[in-house]
């Protein structure tokens, strides 16, 4: 019992492993059909809310496990609900979609536990072993799950490039890893962090490469510009539900670890890495903003646009300060929201002859489903970060934090790419409202309308009450100092 | 309570025919707003007795306005004889007016939108009339500016109604800039803007210099003029006259009621109604009559010629109001309002007249094309008739005649008593008299008289105008006649003191009332020629020898055009202020806008950023072995930086 008790701060992933393990025997020793699949789905969801419970039930402060490898404080907490309830709406999504297809198998619900226990993993890691072990239990996942649709070329195609590509970026992750442990002595954070602090590691150019390689490997995973050049392709070639699958779990974890790694273990060369993430923040924000104007294809802009939000949320983290990687936290459960109810919006452009990527074919959508065009249209200007909705003080945050820590012209040039940003959002928003009407969608599935009317409302009535997000979000980046 | 109605029923109408005229169908919303200033009207002439007569002065205060550091201004009604005396012009005719357009305007499909904006301008007017402050005076003075703009072009399909409504529009704003700097000026100089607070600080200012555009004027002086800039734009005088006679392009009973009952008087009452001001300035009330004067002759000579029935009445208001200046400014502000009084009612009739005879000949408003209309329209004819002897003024000397004679001839006396230099203003006046007998009846004659130039079918289907409109002709033809003799005595003679009270100032050295009446026998016999003779010369080149006016015009060729073309006061404008306006906006409108700003601005980033998308989407090849260089040459650039010193100096502007 003892035992039992020690690994409770485990059990999340525990749960999402074991509950992998069990649904994949499920599948392979039971008839194989799409509604078993589906049945196998709704239990993977079922997981994934034990897991979040169990997370929920984790008492307050800070637990190690395994010699300090594991650490579950409130940052990790919080981080994980979230990964943990966008992995489930993004699976709730997925299964009109895939039965539709025709792709609708129980391996699908299988990996996506298993990616999101890879995600729980890399939230908890304070050792750079753990790290990469979460890292690459999610990464495997996700390329299969990227490569789906195996009949499909596009699919095949993303996921091989996803695959050949995270390849590249795991070996510069594990050679910055090396490198660091050479530097420092240890793979452990807490021992890093003491290496970090010492006077003059600064000027430790070993330490700095490693420290370079490491983050370049974590900025390909948040797709950071100019690691990711995977991303639009990916979205576009991956099937819509994975598509929103990439879009919003491992994004959380990928940017947990990053907070984490840039914060807990390397705050003593703090100016260092913050130059890292202020060019790549930059860089992110303006190429999401000027690529996506370029795009005709939705998936492919929502790519762009996550690129663009990715360099929003680093201003968070170029801050380096409590404010700064709380409105971080701020900044990714509202574009969660705004990313998922934009995929439910993708996943209804569905016509009887199939699915519709065309952002042309949005056309006079609000002569013909105005309740559809009135949630993306919401969805859009948040994204767009037009006041009262959500998506404006989600950059108010991160950019509030930048310029407390006196960074004005980082947070002027965020101001600058969210206006050309605003062009693209609100060019959609005009399709929709002004221009001819097209042949109309089929009908919208419940379950992408539920998902679009929850973030649909969320987005609008977050100004009413922010107060309890804002909290957590504060307790949660308290604890990463 | 009762004043309270008077101003606000006719907006009630207004609003309810505005925004509901729709639903509540044209019909109602024609008995709604008639019968809203109907009541008003009613109510303006118990009103009148009560305030004229039985001696009652008010003021009711309606709400507190604006309050903002020094200013507090109040809304109140201020109800003098003064207000009183306006109040049952302006519902009067007003409500006459409505009653005629019931009948005038039966196929127009926007009605409720018509009869909406006839009592928003009612108000609009009231508003002013009452006003007992600078600020509600020139919301009534915008207010009915913006009426007679909507009414002006309510016919917005027909671009010359629009043309007509925008010069007028932007005429008065000439006038409007001027009078807003005077009312600033008058809170710079007092402090306040209410009327009572300034009228008794005045005679402290008489006489004390001001700066203004840098040079040292006399407060009062510089004061007055610019008010009364504003009251020669709204009151059509000359150099800001323009607007008026293009203003006919409105319907008719717009134009009787705006453009010659009310509106344009409102200079006038501003005038009369700041007395107190312009009594120490006499530099301003020189310039006052000089304008005036100017004013009276000018737009008489252009009548003589006009062909259009609507644009000879149109000058013949303008000459009108010229006398009344006049009579402001030798001081005779009773006169001026008395002949606003009657003006009013003939004026109304005059312009209700043509309007019935146009209706007639189905929308003909060229008198060439007229003729012989009298057996056709008889009562038309009748009530015209009336009309014509009231403005021309006819009556006996020094005992009765028509409304016009009696407060003309005042105006005129007054003039000679003035002693203005070399006479000038008597003399341009009777003049002025002369040739609007001549120009009234020649519209009566080319109109009602001799053979028809109509063609035949126009001529065959000229029918008398339906009783609606025959109703308020015969009410206005009324008061044509007999609102002069009844209302002497109260409004120029002898009971002038009870009647006006303090409504009217008059300053120390003001004598003209006893002047008036000091002059030689000869003076009051004056118009008197001028009126039969411009009668008996009209009668002989429009019925004696109907070849004359033509020979005429080709002997005094030059004169005839310069008079025809308005003294080519249009064209002077257009060349002096609307091209060189016009060619400025296209200069800064081409190049400063578009060009400059746009070109470098909006339509410049917008481009760089298409450039910039097609040069990044272009980055994206789709090769994975690209996608891995970009990896790895990022990696290198940043290594790079921090090997060569620091990414700090790359980044020196963004960080700290």
């Amino acid at each position: 019992m003892d035992q039992l008790q020690a690994y409770w701060p485990l059990y999340p992933e525990l749960a999402l492993v074991i509950g992998a393990m069990a649904l994949l025997m499920l599948g392979v020793f039971r008839p194989e059909g799409e509604r078993e699949a589906e049945v196998i789905g709704w239990l993977a969801i079922g997981v994934l809310g034990l897991a979040a419970w169990f997370v929920l039930q984790q008492p307050a402060g800070t637990q190690q496990l395994f010699g300090g490898a594991f650490v579950v404080d409130a940052f990790a907490r919080f981080m994980k609900v979230l990964t943990f309830a966008a992995a489930a709406v993004a699976l709730l999504l997925s299964f009109d979609y895939l039965r539709q297809a025709k792709a609708l198998k129980f391996e699908y619900p299988v990996l996506a536990l298993l990616a999101t226990a890879g995600m729980g993993m890399m939230i908890s890691a304070n050792d750079l072993i753990a790290l990469y072990v979460g890292l690459e239990l999610q990464s495997l996942a996700l390329y299969v799950m990227a490569a789906m649709r195996r009949d499909d070329v596009r699919s095949s195609e993303a996921g091989l490039k996803y695959f050949v590509l995270g390849a590249l970026s795991s070996g510069m992750l594990l050679y910055g890893a090396s490198l660091i442990y050479g530097f420092t002595g240890s793979t452990s954070f807490t021992s890093i962090a003491a290496a970090a602090a010492q006077p003059g590691a600064g000027q430790n150019i070993g330490l700095i490469v490693g420290l370079v390689f490491l983050l370049v490997g974590i900025a390909f995973k948040v797709s950071a510009v100019p690691f990711h050049m995977w991303t639009p392709d990916v979205y576009e070639g991956a099937p819509t539900p994975v598509t929103a699958f990439f879009a919003s779990a491992p994004k959380v974890a990928a940017m947990a670890l990053f907070m984490r790694v840039a914060l807990a273990s390397f705050a003593g060369i703090k100016p260092q890495w913050q130059q890292v993430v202020t060019a790549l923040a930059i860089a992110s924000m303006a190429l999401g903003a000027f690529a996506a104007i370029g795009q005709s294809n939705i998936k492919r802009l929502l790519a762009y646009s996550a690129i663009g939000n990715i360099g929003y949320a680093l201003i968070g983290l170029a801050a380096g300060s409590p404010e700064g990687v709380r409105g971080v936290i701020i900044y990714l459960v509202i574009y969660i929201a705004m990313t998922l109810g934009a995929f439910a919006c993708v996943l209804a452009m569905r016509r009887s002859d199939g699915m519709v990527e065309e952002i042309d074919s949005l056309s006079g959508l609000a002569q013909n489903n105005l309740g559809m065009a009135t949630v993306l249209a919401i969805l859009l200007f948040s994204l767009a970060g037009i006041p009262p909705l959500a998506g404006f003080f989600a950059k108010f945050y991160v950019f509030a934090a930048a310029v407390k820590e006196g960074m004005w012209a980082l947070a002027i040039i965020g101001v600058l790419a969210s206006v050309v940003g605003a062009y693209y959002y609100v060019r959609i928003v005009k399709i929709m409202f002004f221009d001819e009407p097209r042949e109309r969608f089929a009908s919208i599935q419940p379950k992408a309308g539920l998902v679009m009317g929850v973030m649909g409302l969320y987005i609008l009535l977050y100004v009413v009450w922010p107060a309890p997000l804002v909290e957590a979000a504060g307790t949660a980046a308290k604890s990463l100092f | 309570m009762i004043y309270h109605a008077i101003v606000f029923l006719p907006i009630l109408g207004a609003l309810i025919a505005g925004f509901l005229g729709r639903v509540i169908g044209a019909r109602a919303s024609e008995i709604i707003t008639t019968l809203f200033v109907g009541i008003a009207a009613v109510l303006s002439w118990v009103a009148f007795v009560q305030v004229g007569f039985n001696g009652e002065t008010t003021r009711i205060p309606v709400l507190r306005w604006v309050t903002s550091g020094e200013l507090d201004v109040s809304w109140a009604l201020r109800i003098d004889t003064l207000t009183a005396v306006m109040l049952v012009v302006v519902n009067s005719v007003s409500f006459l007016v409505h009653l005629y357009s019931i009948g005038y305007m039966h196929e127009d499909d926007s009605r409720p939108r018509f009869f909406a904006y006839l009592s928003m301008f009612t108000f609009a007017m009231l508003a002013l009339v009452t006003s007992d402050n600078f600020l509600q005076l020139f919301f009534g003075w915008e207010g009915v500016g913006l009426a007679s703009y909507l009414l002006i072009g309510f016919w917005y399909l027909k671009p010359e109604a629009n043309a007509a409504a925008i010069k007028a529009f932007v005429v008065n704003r000439v006038g409007d800039f001027g009078f807003a700097l005077g009312i600033l000026g008058v809170f710079a100089v007092f402090g306040s803007i209410g009327f009572d607070a300034v009228f008794r600080a005045a005679p402290g200012v008489a006489g004390k210099p001001m700066e203004f555009l840098g040079q040292q004027w006399d407060t009062l002086t510089v004061l007055c003029l610019l008010l009364f800039l504003g009251a020669m734009g709204k009151s059509a005088q000359f150099l800001l006259h323009t607007w008026l006679p293009d203003a006919m392009e409105g319907p008719t009973p717009v134009s009787a009621l705006i453009h010659a009952a009310t509106m344009v008087t409102a200079g006038v009452f501003m005038v009369a109604r700041l007395s107190p001001l312009f009594e120490w300035a006499p530099i301003a009330l020189e310039v006052v009559t000089l304008v005036g004067a100017v004013t009276a002759f000018f737009a008489a000579t252009v009548g003589l010629v006009q062909n259009d029935i609507k644009r000879v009445v149109a000058y013949s208001t303008c000459s009108q109001l010229g006398y009344m200046f006049v009579a402001c400014g030798i001081g005779a502000y009773s006169a001026a309002i008395f002949h606003l009084f009657t003006h009013a009612f003939f004026k109304a009739l005059l312009f209700l007249g043509a309007g019935s005879v146009i209706h007639a000949m189905h929308h003909e408003q060229d008198m060439r094309k007229m003729g012989g209309l009298a057996s056709k329209v008889r009562i038309t004819w009748i009530v015209m008739l009336i009309g014509t002897l009231s403005l021309t003024g006819v009556g006996i000397p020094h005992l009765i005649g028509f409304a016009g004679f009696h407060s003309k001839d005042a105006i005129i006396e007054a003039a000679f008593a003035a002693h203005t230099p070399g006479n000038y203003a008597f003399w341009l006046l009777v003049v002025a008299a002369f040739m609007t007998a001549f120009y009234s009846w020649r519209l009566m004659f080319m109109t009602f008289h001799g053979t028809t130039r109509a063609d035949q079918e126009t001529y065959a289907h000229a029918h008398e105008s339906p009783w609606v409109m025959l109703v308020p002709l015969l009410l206005l033809a009324l008061g044509a006649v007999a609102a002069g003799f009844a209302f002497k005595t109260v409004f120029i003679g002898d009971g002038y003191k009870e009647f006006w009270r303090a409504s009217l100032f008059e300053g120390a050295g003001n004598h003209i009332r006893h002047a008036m009446h000091e002059i030689p026998g000869w003076v009051g016999w004056a118009p008197f020629v001028a009126m039969a003779a411009g009668f008996g010369l009209s009668y002989l080149y429009y019925i004696v020898a109907p070849w004359l006016p033509a020979l005429t015009a080709r002997i005094f060729r030059p004169l005839y055009l310069f008079l025809l073309n308005k003294w080519y006061f249009d064209e002077l404008y257009d060349w002096l202020f609307v091209r060189p306006a016009f060619w400025l906006g296209r200069l800064f409108w081409k190049k400063g806008d578009g060009a400059i700003i746009d070109g470098l601005g909006p339509d410049n980033v917008a481009a760089r950023v298409l450039w910039t998308t097609g040069r990044v989407v272009k980055l994206q090849t789709g090769y994975v072995y690209h996608y891995a260089f970009a990896m790895l040459v990022g990696v290198a650039i940043i290594v790079t930086a921090f090997m060569f010193h620091d990414i700090r100096a790359l980044f020196s502007g963004v960080m700290r």
